[in-house]
């Protein structure tokens, strides 16, 4: 891999941008590796690269059935924080929120963080107790999170309006270091960075069965013919529930559409993200000057990768209250993602009935800003064959131990 | 937007006049039942990208709960049927495998 530097940039502006490599190799499967992972979206190349980087395997081949990034990894709307109320929560999506801060430099690659801050207002005396205990909480897991004055949001936020009709802003949980990241960008970064390590990514390549003898996993069937591995990572968010089928076992989880939509283009306006739970709505301006706006989950099963109409009214409703000044703002595009949804909101980073089968899974609505923390945690436990600090608490067996890690009612609804 | 027809009053809306109550014919476990089967009861849930049997209620409307047949990748809806029965109807079944022949769910093909 060719370092990204100034000096690189000064060496291909001198002769014609000739030198400029792919940012990651096309490979075509081997027969074996040490480990697979399945799902090439941020989660499963953050899962091979600390597989790589922290455990020494790269070895290592991540296939895809669409195209790198293409899944969820594209279709959120990139908010990083970690202002969560359990403490297993608090502890991966911190780590991964810290890993973050450093993502640029470690990859080499410019993932754009920007801490700009988010907060999450509170419109009901409901969720004014729920957010002034999460401060609490995140006060001692050693998150850095505070409950602030209206006064305070409007200060931050001057397009808000604090005293709207129906929901009169009453205050906020507020992450000063929470933020958003460019998400094609964690994607590319990630894989680049893994082709670098020798790993194999494997596009357009679709896991059609997973083959095993004696209750262990012996590898995988795809369009582009069988591949034998001891260890196999399952990284698919909303279609877990069919590759689990292929292995053999179930999940406790439901796929359903989240859906998003970015306005035109307009100039600064809000420098934080805005999260309304409420209501259901959240905001933040892109760098281009796009207004994105994340809205509700359909209220059924389905895998569209589109939303329904209706979603996008109530959302844009409930925010044309809050940011008045958005009323005659056109949308570009509107898009949707198929989320995996666990009982208790909170995901699966597990061994599974199949030895040698691991699965990460069940970040529903929000698992964007949990990517780095979530591949630490998954490389972890694939490499030692067994939970580690970060993944201990979620795995599939609390549901049969009623031992949840419950993020439904603490988190409101919007992740 | 999904278009359903209430089975009890006849009306047929929009989706917004409903709303989705899960997984249909859930077979319910209480004490006496071993851990395994509880936890199949409570938490996992068929989750087909195709062929899918659900509840739902017509709350803006009668406020019946009935059932409806679903494709989750296309989103047709194939028909809905009373709740007052453990497994779809012979009809509506054959309507599916015509559609979508090989489908199985929970063992019903």
């Amino acid at each position: 891999m060719k370092r990204y530097s100034a000096f690189a940039l000064v060496r291909e502006a001198l002769r014609d941008h000739s030198g400029w490599k792919r940012a990651w190799e096309k490979a075509q499967p081997k027969a074996e590796y040490d480990a697979i992972i399945v799902g090439a979206g941020g989660h499963g190349l953050a899962t091979a690269y600390y597989l790589g980087k922290n455990h020494g395997i790269t070895n290592v081949a991540v296939l895809e059935k669409g195209w790198l990034g293409g899944g969820n990894t594209g279709r959120n709307t990139t908010i990083i924080r970690s202002n969560y109320l359990q403490d297993p929560s608090a502890a991966i999506y911190e780590k991964a929120r810290s890993l973050y801060e450093t993502l640029s430099q470690d990859l080499n690659y410019n993932v754009m963080f920007s801490p700009r801050g988010v907060m999450m207002l509170a419109q009901t005396e409901h969720e004014v107790r729920g957010y002034k205990r999460t401060a609490h909480a995140n006060a001692l897991q050693g998150v850095a999170t505070e409950y602030i004055t209206p006064e305070r949001v409007q200060e931050l936020v001057p397009i808000i309006r604090i005293d709207g009709p129906r929901y009169p802003v009453l205050g906020a949980l507020w992450q000063p270091r929470g933020g958003t990241a460019r998400h094609d960008a964690v994607a590319w970064g990630y894989a680049r960075a893994c082709s670098a390590m020798g790993m194999d990514i494997i596009q357009q390549c679709e896991v059609t069965g997973v083959t095993q003898e004696n209750g262990r996993v012996t590898g995988v069937e795809t369009t582009k013919g069988a591949i034998r591995t001891k260890r196999l990572g399952i990284v698919v968010a909303g279609h877990s529930g069919v590759m689990a089928e292929k292995a053999g076992f179930r999940l406790p989880i439901e796929s359903v559409a989240l859906q998003a939509l970015v306005s035109e283009p307009i100039k600064p306006c809000m420098d934080v993200v805005v999260m309304a739970n409420t209501v259901h709505g959240y905001m933040s301006q892109s760098d281009k000057g796009e207004m994105v706006i994340g809205g509700g989950a359909d209220g059924y099963n389905n895998y569209t990768q589109r939303g329904s109409f209706h979603h996008i009214e109530e959302t844009v409703r409930a925010l044309v209250e809050t940011f008045p000044m958005i009323s005659r703002l056109k949308m570009l595009r509107q898009w949707g993602g198929i989320v995996d949804m666990t009982g208790d909101r909170s995901p699966i980073i597990s061994k599974t009935p199949l030895d040698g089968c691991f699965i990460n899974c069940g970040w529903g609505t929000g698992g964007f800003k949990a990517i780095p923390g979530s591949g630490w945690a998954m490389a972890d436990l694939m490499a030692k064959d067994a939970p580690g600090p970060l993944s201990a608490e979620f795995g599939l067996d609390r549901f049969r131990q009623g031992r949840f890690v419950d993020e439904s009612v603490a988190a409101g609804v919007a992740h | 937007m999904l278009i359903l027809t209430c089975p009890y009053c006849g009306v047929t809306a929009e989706e917004t006049e409903f709303h989705g109550g899960g997984e249909a014919h859930l077979k319910r476990e209480g004490p006496g039942s071993d851990d395994a089967a509880l936890e199949g009861y409570l938490f996992h849930r068929e989750n087909p990208r195709g062929v899918h049997f659900e509840r739902w209620r017509h709350v803006y409307g009668c406020g019946k709960w009935f059932h409806a047949a679903r494709d989750t990748q296309t989103l047709e809806v194939f028909g809905t049927y009373p709740a007052q029965t453990t497994t779809p109807p012979e009809d509506l079944l054959a309507t599916i495998r015509d559609k979508r022949p090989g489908f199985t769910w929970r063992g019903i093909s």
